[in-house]
This record gives C-alpha cells, structure tokens and sequence, in this order.
C-alpha cells in the first residue's frame, strides 16, 4: 500500500472512465482507496447506502456478460441509484439502428451514468462524445476493461499489501484480451514487472512495446513470479485456428502444479472468469483456498465497481 | 474563345524538362499554340488578352489515377458537379474515376451513362475504369475490349482485389489481347479480413485488427509473378509498406515492365495520426508506420513509384460516424492532394519536377492519354499555383460533398489560384 499512501487522493479530472490508458496514478489511489472503504460495506448485514439517491445509471451491454453486468447492477443499487440494463445484444442495433443513435435515446433520458460493454474497440470513446453524462467502459472488444484490472489490483493489494516489487505473469489468450491490456498498462503503472505467456499465435503484434517481456514457456515465463493471472480461452480458438486442440494448449499452456513450481513458493492465482476448467487451468488449482484468488475478484469487483460509480457519477 | 497570353510565370513542364520563366500562349481552339521563355509580352500582340502570373508557377493540370466519385447510386458522396469543383480547386484536371459505384460500372451500356453525365455536369477529364471483374465478386471477368472500345481507360475492381489466382492469370493473360491497362488494389482478403488499422503497436493498444503489410506483400508478389509468364499493362493502384516496396523494387531491377502508384495519404499521414479512434484516417491500404512512410518516399526518388493519386473516397458523416471497426475506409482528397504533396518538396523530400511528374506527365503515360504536359498542340490543361501560399484545411471550406478529410486542421504551404481546361479559367481563387 506504500505507494499509494504516499499519493494523496485528489479529484479525478477525466469524466468518464474509458480505459486505465486514461488515468494517472493518483487517479488509480483514489479509485483504489475509495474501494476499499465499500469491502467492509458489502459484508455488513445492510449493504445498502444513499450515495447515488435519485441518479439513474444505465447499463448497456451489447455483448452478453454475466458477471460483469451483475457487478455494475448490484454496485449501483447497493449505492442507491436506480439502475437499468439493456442487454441490446439483439435488439435495435440490430435493426440497423447505430450506437450513435442508440446513445442518442438514451441521453434523452437524463442518465447519469453510463455503464457500456461493446464488441468494437473504441465504442466507449465514440459513446461519450455523443451523451451529457459519464461514460464507464465495461470492456471494449480487445481493446480495455478497467474495472476488471483495478478489481485485480485491490484484489493483490489486499492480499500482499502492496504491487511495486511484483512479479506478475499474464497468460493465455493475450492477443484477444482486453483484461490483459488492462492490466499491463495498470501493473505497469503500480510498478510490477509483467511477463506475457501465451503460444505466438496468441500474442498480439509488438506487445513488448507495452512494457512487458513476451514469453512462449510457460514454465520461463513463470519463473520467480508472485501472481498468475489466466485469462480464458474461448472455445472458437481451441480447435485449429489459433491452436491446434484443447489438449495441446493444455499440455503447454495450461496451468498444472508442475508448471506452478516456477513460481515463488506461495503464487497466487487469479482469473478473470469464466473458467475452462482443464484447458486453460487444473480444476484442483482453481479451487484451491490457499493459492486462488478467483472469489475475491469477485467479491472486490463489487467494490470497486461502486468507488468507480461514486467518482465518475459526481462528475456530472 | 479569343487567343489567352499568359505571362510571367514559372513554367515547369516535367515530360519536358522545363523549369523556366516565360510564358504560355493559348490558342482560340482552347490547345497550347506556344509555351516558354520565348512567349514575353514584347513579342505578343498588344490587343491581346493578358494574364499575368506575376511568378506564379505554371504546370500541367493534374491527372489523378484513383477517384471515386458516387455516381450512379452514390450522389449523396458526391456527384460530378462537386466533384469537378472540388478538383479544379486543386489543379486536378483529369481524373480515372472508380467503378464502385452502384450498379458497378462493368458492362458498356453503363459507359455511356457515365461520359454523358461526366460531360454535362463536370468540367474535368473524366476517364472512367470498369470493373476487372462482374459486380466486382471476383468470378467472372468483363468485357475488356468492348468496354475498351467504348472509352474505358483501365480495368480495376478498386476498392477490393481479385482474390482468385487462376482468375487473375487468366484476366491477365487475356487483357494483353486488347492491350488493356490492369490497376490492381493489393490487398489480400484472407490475411486483411476484419482488420481496419496496420498490424502493429498502435492496433495492439487499440485493440483493433490488425492488417499486415504481408496482406499487400503477397499479391504483388503473386501477381508480378504472373506479369513474367501473361504480360500485359499493369499498374498496382496504391502501395503502402516498405515491404511491398522491396517487391517492386527489385521486380523493377530486373527489368519487368509495370508502374505502381502511392496514395498522398500514405506518403503524407501514419498510423499514429489515428489517435483515439479517428474514422476519417481509416484508409484502405491502412496508414503505416512512420519507417513504411518514410521508404515510400525513398521508393518515389527511385523511380519504383511512378504514381501519386488522391485516393479519393467521398463518404458521408453517417458511414464515418461508426465504431472504428464499422466505419467505411477511404478519405477525400483531390482538392488537397497538390498541396498535401507540396509538403513533400517544402521538406526538400522530393524534388519539385519530380514530384509534379508523378502527378502529371507520368499518369499521362500509363494511361496512354494526351494530358499532362504543356506541348504545343496539346489541350490547354492547367493550373497556375503560389507554391509558398500558407493555408489551414478547414472541412467546412473544402468543395467535395463529403467532408471526410483526413487532414482537418493541417496547415499547408502552397494553394492552387487558377485552373484552366481546355484553355478556359474553370477555377479561380481571389
């Protein structure tokens, strides 16, 4: 936590909340610190504060998502706003209607803030030069998720206290990854070292330039590091076009206990769900109380979900 | 019309090698009836109609190899009308339209069609390409002499390539019989599909698909490849990557006969111009890196690029107004592209002459028409430029109906202030 101590909290100058790329590190404390005061609120017995009373947040996923959009949900009602969300995964859009338009109706409603998740990357950006309220990015295509890397972030800071020093290795589906991206730029940012692990045909063109180290072992890329963080890899990928077959990921790819020994005695594990259990990850590993971080995710999405609403709501 | 006497001027004429102060006579008949130093308002008639250029210099009207114009099917991109207006503004003269239009223009009945339209409503040279192939799908050629016949310049499908290699060898091999100019846009669709910004650092942190260079490598390649067993007269529209470049170099240095041309976007603008998601710099081929663009350059002072075209591609706000991935491709551009090129000589990148050339005398000579060139006889297609002129593009000021301008905001050097086709002043800049 030292790093962001010595930081004081100040405002936040961006209005919306499009990708980590966009914030500073102060704005990375602020957004932290907040998050952590809402933890303990989550599991008090009455989790429900007026923060939010009489704004109205909308959640507009053109993408199917489960967790994420139960997180935003319940964050913004835990903090009083009235929510609503459009899965407009086959509606209007699909009538030919743009996002354009689609934000366009919405604004009309006077919302407060928008939540949006959007298979093209840079759909956010366009959405918050067309409305009058903020704009909080829910993933775009493979281009950022920020909540997701700031929930990992808490999630690492709660259990070793601090992420300068780290050693955290992302692997699996990089080059599709919004979450990887994210959390390059965000681990990066709180002074971890980043090692990237995924077969050449995963890795997106020139990913060192982010600030990591590439690696095609896993058992090299894994060595001496603090945090695994496995990123799923989609179904479609699996058979021939990126990779030749589950079980060859597996073999190379897929984290087991002998390849968990490369890292420092005691690595966590995370992932950012959902899982495929025995490709990308030992279904033992997964469950594993002591070294998987997997529920805390999702226990601290919540929470950092509601600092972000709290932010980025009062902008407007 | 009355003779015209213009004096005073910077002649440059690079088909001849003139870059000389003198003057330019042009006859009733609207042909140039004597140009150079010779022509001084001592030796003219003094009734005569005079026009001093007070230094300004004096170039052949541009051709411009790659233009779309909307019409049929498009015109509310742009019809003939703001078309022509939009290139006399820029000293564009000439232009090879595009047949992507709606229908495509791939059968003779549509080419009438179009040079009546191009000659009611425009004042430029409209000289139209039909389509490689039918509906440009790839599958079927078209009428190569029939549509030659009836006044097609050349044969692209232009914005999409012929996938298919035997279709394409055959295409070539039969275009040879009516000596039929081929433009090919190199671009495979496989290694291109769902791809809309170069494949490198900046679409891995847009998280955009990336189109690799390889995606136009491997097309000149496989097509200059056919060039050495089926020759015919071809042309690859526009490259945009040094490695496509190093193809056309060394087929060159062995001797194959083809020309290549370069978008002025692709000379001019890079990847990083693209920022956060900006729709009007999504170009088909993608804006590089700055090395791509910098061995372009090279790859013009060499002689491996013969061709500078605007790339022209009207689009309305609605088409633009997208996600990055959903928006269309392509830019305006022919009311610019001398002055965006002009950079290019302001920077002592490229040489006055030479970069004029490829813009004038060059284009003339793979497309086999009488234009750009102040020969004695020939139409009197010109444009009078103040080189140094400072300007800012403003999208709201620029003539073409579309505003999409990949340039808003730029500030160039040099600006066109008088245009004539066919002797008369078409265009003219207080």
């Amino acid at each position: 936590m030292a790093i962001l101590k010595k930081l004081k909290a100040v405002k936040i100058k961006q209005n919306h909340l499009l990708g980590i790329q966009d914030l500073s590190l102060s704005d990375v404390s602020l957004i932290l610190e907040e998050a952590k005061s809402f933890i303990s609120l989550n599991k008090s017995s009455s989790k429900k504060i007026d923060l939010l009373r009489g704004k109205t947040q909308i959640n507009l996923f053109f993408e199917p998502s489960t967790r994420t959009q139960s997180s935003f949900e319940l964050a913004g009602k835990r903090l009083g706003a009235d929510v609503m969300t459009m899965n407009i995964v086959n509606s209007a859009i699909k009538k030919g209607e743009t996002l354009i338009d689609t934000a366009m109706t919405l604004n009309a409603m006077h919302p407060d803030i928008i939540v949006v998740r959007h298979q093209d990357s840079g759909a956010p950006n366009l959405l918050s030069q067309k409305v009058n309220c903020s704009v909080i990015n829910a993933g775009d295509g493979r281009r950022e998720h920020p909540t997701q890397a700031l929930l990992d972030a808490l999630t690492i800071i709660n259990r070793k206290g601090k992420i300068e020093g780290l050693k955290i290795a992302i692997c699996g589906d990089i080059l599709h990854s919004r979450v990887a991206r994210s959390n390059i730029y965000l681990m990066n940012m709180l002074g971890a070292e980043v090692n990237v692990v995924a077969p050449k045909t995963l890795l997106p063109h020139s990913i060192e330039k982010l600030g990591v180290k590439a690696f095609t072992d896993m058992k090299k890329g894994l060595d001496n590091c603090d945090i695994v963080m496995m990123l799923r890899l989609q179904n479609e990928r699996m058979h021939g076009s990126f990779v030749p077959s589950p079980r060859e990921y597996y073999e190379y790819f897929g984290l087991t206990p002998d390849k968990l020994e490369m890292a420092k005695k005691g690595a966590l594990i995370m992932h950012p769900g959902p899982m495929n259990r025995g490709v990308e990850i030992d279904t033992n590993l997964a469950d594993d109380i002591n070294r998987s971080l997997i529920k805390e995710q999702v226990e601290f999405g919540v929470a950092v979900r509601m600092s972000c609403l709290k932010i980025f709501c009062k902008k407007n | 019309m009355k003779e015209k006497y213009l004096l005073n001027a910077r002649i440059i004429d690079p088909k001849n090698q003139i870059d000389e102060l003198g003057g330019l006579i042009i006859e009733s008949n609207g042909s140039i009836k004597a140009v150079g130093k010779k022509v001084t308002k001592d030796n003219i008639p003094s009734n005569s109609d005079k026009i001093d250029l007070k230094n300004k210099i004096l170039l052949p009207g541009l051709v411009d190899m790659r233009v779309f114009v909307g019409e049929p099917g498009y015109e509310y991109k742009e019809n003939f009308r703001t078309l022509s207006n939009a290139a006399l503004s820029g000293g564009v003269t000439s232009i090879v339209s595009m047949p992507n239009t709606s229908p495509v223009i791939d059968n003779v009945s549509m080419v009438d069609f179009l040079k009546r339209r191009g000659r009611d409503k425009s004042k430029i040279n409209i000289f139209p390409a039909a389509s490689l192939t039918k509906n440009t799908e790839g599958k079927e050629m078209t009428e190569f002499g029939l549509l030659k016949k009836k006044g097609i310049i050349g044969f692209t499908d232009g914005i999409k390539t012929v996938q298919d290699p035997q279709l394409m060898a055959r295409i070539m091999n039969f275009a040879s019989q009516s000596n039929s100019l081929i433009m090919q846009h190199a671009e495979d669709n496989i290694l291109s599909n769902g791809g809309s910004i170069n494949e490198g650092e900046i679409s891995t942190r847009l998280g955009l698909k990336g189109i690799p260079s390889l995606a136009e490598k491997i097309i000149v390649e496989r097509d200059l490849s056919f060039l050495e067993e089926y020759f015919c007269r071809y042309h690859i529209s526009q490259i945009s990557s040094e490695k496509a470049l190093s193809v056309i170099r060394r087929n060159k240095d062995e001797g194959i006969i083809f020309s290549a041309g370069v978008s002025i976007n692709n000379l001019s603008l890079n990847e990083n111009d693209i920022g956060d998601f900006k729709t009007f710099l999504k170009l088909s081929p993608p804006l590089r890196t700055e090395k791509d663009r910098v061995s372009l350059v090279k790859g013009i002072n060499d002689g491996s690029i013969d061709v500078i075209v605007s790339d022209h591609k009207p689009e309305d706000e609605e088409s633009k107004r997208l996600t990055f991935s959903q928006a269309a491709t392509g830019a305006t551009g022919v009311e610019t592209l001398l002055p965006l090129a002009l950079e290019l000589y302001h920077n002592k990148l490229i040489k006055l002459e030479k970069l004029i050339s490829l813009m004038t005398s060059n284009p003339s000579k793979i497309l086999g028409i009488d234009k750009g060139t102040l020969e004695v006889g020939k139409d009197a297609d010109l444009c009078v430029l103040d080189i140094n002129k400072p300007w800012v593009v403003k999208q709201n000021e620029l003539r073409s109906k579309s505003k999409n301008t990949p340039i808003e905001n730029r500030m160039l050097q040099g600006q066109v202030i008088k245009t004539f086709v066919k002797g008369e002043i078409v265009f003219e800049r207080n």
